[in-house]
């Protein structure tokens, strides 16, 4: 049989290493945050029936110095432009929109979207809630349906080592964004907590049907099995699973991402990340931890 | 009963036909010939139930702003001046200006809910298909206004043509009586002298002392004949009510607008007079304009994807799992015709995270599967007969199925109860997913695999 867990050790360097980078990121350029989270206000301008991007640019550049109203950022690609700034009325909206018109007939409005500031944090305050709410009910849950594991394993080291790979899901997710929103202007919105959130959800399913695993043949083994040995045993059963599952769900979401609409896109790819992540760290990182973490508390009742 | 598996079979096969007929649009079916002659049609039905409470509509799927176009707008309460315990009837009175406002529009479909955090109380306006944010800020924005009518001074009063008046209304002066001399509304019950009128719903007015005077001024005036009252400029009163003899002395008491209202209509009768009687001031928080194209696009790319994205794992399934993946795929064809029909019947609002939910709980609808069939080939490689290996399969792969979803409906719960708009779309399409297809998955592909009697099965069931 396979020893999966021979290299535990180097699994939970490999995690660190990749997860690295995005804290980092997370730290010096934190998050790019839409306007969901900030407040303020987007201008999204249709250019596709636009000859020349640079003039449709200048045009709209113009008309937003002439009415006094300051860009924060504006980011323009093949058939949009997104103009960002502070929150303005709607008036304003409609008086850039005939200035725009007025000297480029061809730009359309696509959208305008203003979310005051008061708003903007509360819905921030709220998404952290909900993880950290999410996180509380799931380890409690864990705890109670893994009671009756043999003595002197405990069902809270599982529910926690589920959690922390749960956080390496969240926090590797977290922080690719963090790097995409510095060099790609990728920004963070209430969808983006949406896929946040998902991950978390399918980052337990995935460890749980494993730790389910464990659980059984922690009762069927003979005694003379160590608990590594066990986990081990219970992984490379639950592997084909593992597989099948993800790449179903894998391929649901590259469908969604190569075929659907612009407008979910960095929402699928965070999906992706995450359902990769996901599959990943049950096996690599809650294992792994929950390993090391048992056969420590097993030594220290050994010594004593 | 239950062991009975065409008895299940049935049971399974009915409530697909049933969703079928929900899932479907209106399909007309026309035949015009010698041996047969019909004019019908199948599918996209539309009726109501006791009375109008439970409407339903299958015609079409409910669609989100991002999907249709349209404007949404938040719209923050200010309550400072209003005692905390009238609040919440204050907004609800705000919500029916504003519903009655926004219909006035010929909008289909207008959206309005009350979302409260923490003290504040917001109002969100989702109308779809106008374009004209700035337009409907205005509309929704203006406060109520309620006017008590009385004839023209050269208009003759017939009670026999009492519809006549009620329909007409250029017969209808405005009188000094008008909303702010309100201080509200209320459901009452008649103890009145009257006989018929005990015990009867009705609503009590109260106004303030110098409204109080102004209304004797005008109830005087008019004894015999009608005061009407009529909310903006709606041109059929709310209510007409021919004044009372005693009335004449002049009022003592608050005024009661009495007739034959159920509870249900002398309710709603007394929120539209608080409307218009206790506008509430507003102010715009957040405002969005969705361009129609854009959600058009949108989903037909992102459908477009989800049926290929299926189509991939249908195909998957039977590579995986050969014949037993046949079956799961016709429990994930299953799936999909019930959780159809259940948003159209709920009715869920689709946006494209609540599309991408379904989608992501297409592929998790699998798992159940995956993690049923897995184990039935390992209790095949440790020995045992098919029949027993499928049937220890169910039930061993039983608790993984049920802690791992019971985690994941966990999380779409918070995720619901803390999510914004767009969130909750999603939660929502995705906790549905899982419960449905929790029964498909095990359910009905277990009685699948009895009546095709895979491996023998029936000899372990039917024992």
């Amino acid at each position: 049989m396979m020893n999966v867990m021979k290299y535990k050790k180097i699994y939970l360097l490999f995690s660190g290493i990749v997860l690295l980078p995005g804290i980092i990121s997370l730290l010096v350029f934190r998050l790019n945050l839409a306007v969901d989270f900030t407040g303020g206000s987007v201008f999204t301008y249709d250019i596709s029936n636009v000859t020349s991007l640079e003039s449709a640019e200048q045009t709209v550049k113009d008309a937003f110095s002439e009415q006094g109203v300051p860009i924060n950022e504006l980011v323009s690609s093949q058939d949009q432009i997104e103009v960002r700034t502070e929150p303005v009325s709607s008036e304003v909206n409609d008086q850039l929109l005939q200035k725009i018109k007025e000297s480029q007939d061809s730009i359309s409005q696509k959208s305008f979207i203003t979310v005051g500031s008061i708003i903007g944090r509360e819905t921030a305050l709220k998404a952290f809630k909900a993880l950290g709410v999410a996180s509380l009910g799931i380890m409690l849950y864990i705890a109670y349906a893994f009671r009756n594991i043999p003595k002197p394993y405990s069902s809270l080291r599982f529910g926690v080592s589920a959690i922390i790979a749960m956080l390496h899901d969240a926090f590797l997710l977290l922080g690719m964004f963090s790097l995409l929103g510095k060099f790609h202007g990728v920004a963070v919105d209430s969808l983006f907590i949406t896929a946040v959130l998902t991950v978390i959800g399918f980052s337990i399913h995935d460890s749980i049907v494993v730790f389910d695993r464990i659980r059984e043949n922690l009762k069927k083994m003979p005694s003379s099995w160590g608990f590594e040995d066990v986990v081990n045993f219970s992984i490379v059963e639950t592997l084909n699973r593992s597989f099948a599952t993800s790449l179903t769900v894998l391929i649901t979401l590259l469908s969604l991402f190569i075929l659907g609409g612009e407008s979910i896109k960095y929402f699928v790819l965070a999906l992706l990340i995450g359902i990769i992540s996901g599959t990943y760290s049950s096996i690599f990182t809650a294992s792994p931890i929950l390993v090391i973490w048992e056969e420590h508390i097993l030594n220290k009742n050994k010594k004593s | 009963m239950f062991k009975n598996i065409y008895f299940r079979l049935g049971l399974i096969s009915t409530l697909v036909a049933l969703c079928l007929l929900i899932d479907l649009p209106r399909v007309p079916i026309k035949s015009d010939n010698q041996w047969l002659s019909v004019d019908s049609f199948i599918g996209g039905y539309s009726f109501s139930l006791f009375g109008g409470r439970y409407q339903f509509d299958f015609s079409k799927f409910k669609r989100g702003l991002d999907l249709n176009g349209g404007v949404r707008i938040v719209l923050q309460a200010n309550l400072e001046d209003i005692a905390p315990e009238d609040r919440e009837k204050a907004v609800e009175s705000a919500v029916e200006v504003i519903e009655r406002r926004v219909n006035l529009l010929g909008v289909s479909e207008p959206h309005i809910s009350t979302l409260k955090v923490g003290d504040d109380y917001r109002i969100v306006v989702e109308i779809p298909g106008v374009g004209d944010v700035t337009e409907a800020i205005s509309l929704v924005g203006e406060t109520a206004q309620i006017k008590f009518m009385e004839l023209k001074d050269d208009v003759e009063w017939n009670v026999e043509n009492y519809q006549q008046y009620y329909f007409s209304p250029d017969v209808w002066q405005e009188t000094d009586v008008t909303g702010a001399d309100l201080k509200g509304a209320a459901v009452v019950f008649g103890s009145g002298s009257k006989a018929g009128l005990q015990d009867r719903p009705q609503i009590q007015l109260s106004f303030t002392k110098p409204g109080l005077d102004k209304f004797s001024e005008v109830a005087k005036k008019n004894v015999g004949k009608p005061v009407a009252i009529f909310l903006d400029d709606e041109v059929t009163p709310i209510s007409m009510a021919v004044v009372d003899q005693n009335l004449a002395q002049g009022l003592v008491s608050d005024p009661v607008i009495s007739g034959s209202f159920t509870m249900q209509e002398a309710q709603t009768l007394s929120v539209q007079i608080r409307a218009g009687a206790l506008p509430i001031s507003i102010s715009v928080v957040e405002q969005q304009t969705i361009g129609a194209t854009l959600g058009e696009e949108s989903v037909q790319k992102s459908f477009f994807a989800g049926l290929v994205g299926m189509g991939m794992v249908l195909i998957f399934m039977i590579y995986m799992y050969r014949h037993m993946g046949v079956l799961a795929d016709m429990a994930l064809i299953i799936y999909t015709i019930i959780i159809l029909a259940i948003f159209k019947i709920i009715p869920v609002v689709l946006t494209l995270p609540g599309i991408a939910g379904f989608i992501l709980s297409v592929g998790m609808a699998s798992d159940a599967n995956i993690l049923i069939f897995e184990r039935i080939k390992e209790e095949i490689l440790w020995g045992k007969p098919e029949a027993m290996a499928i049937k220890h399969g169910f039930e061993r792969a039983w608790t993984s199925i049920r802690d791992s979803n019971i985690s994941s409906l966990i999380t779409a719960f918070i995720l619901f109860e803390f999510g914004t708009g767009p969130v909750k779309g999603f939660a929502l399409t995705l906790s549905l997913g899982i419960m449905v297809s929790l029964f498909t998955s095990i359910v009905v592909v277990r009685t699948l695999i009895e009546v095709f009697n895979i491996g023998d099965f029936r000899k372990v069931t039917q024992k």
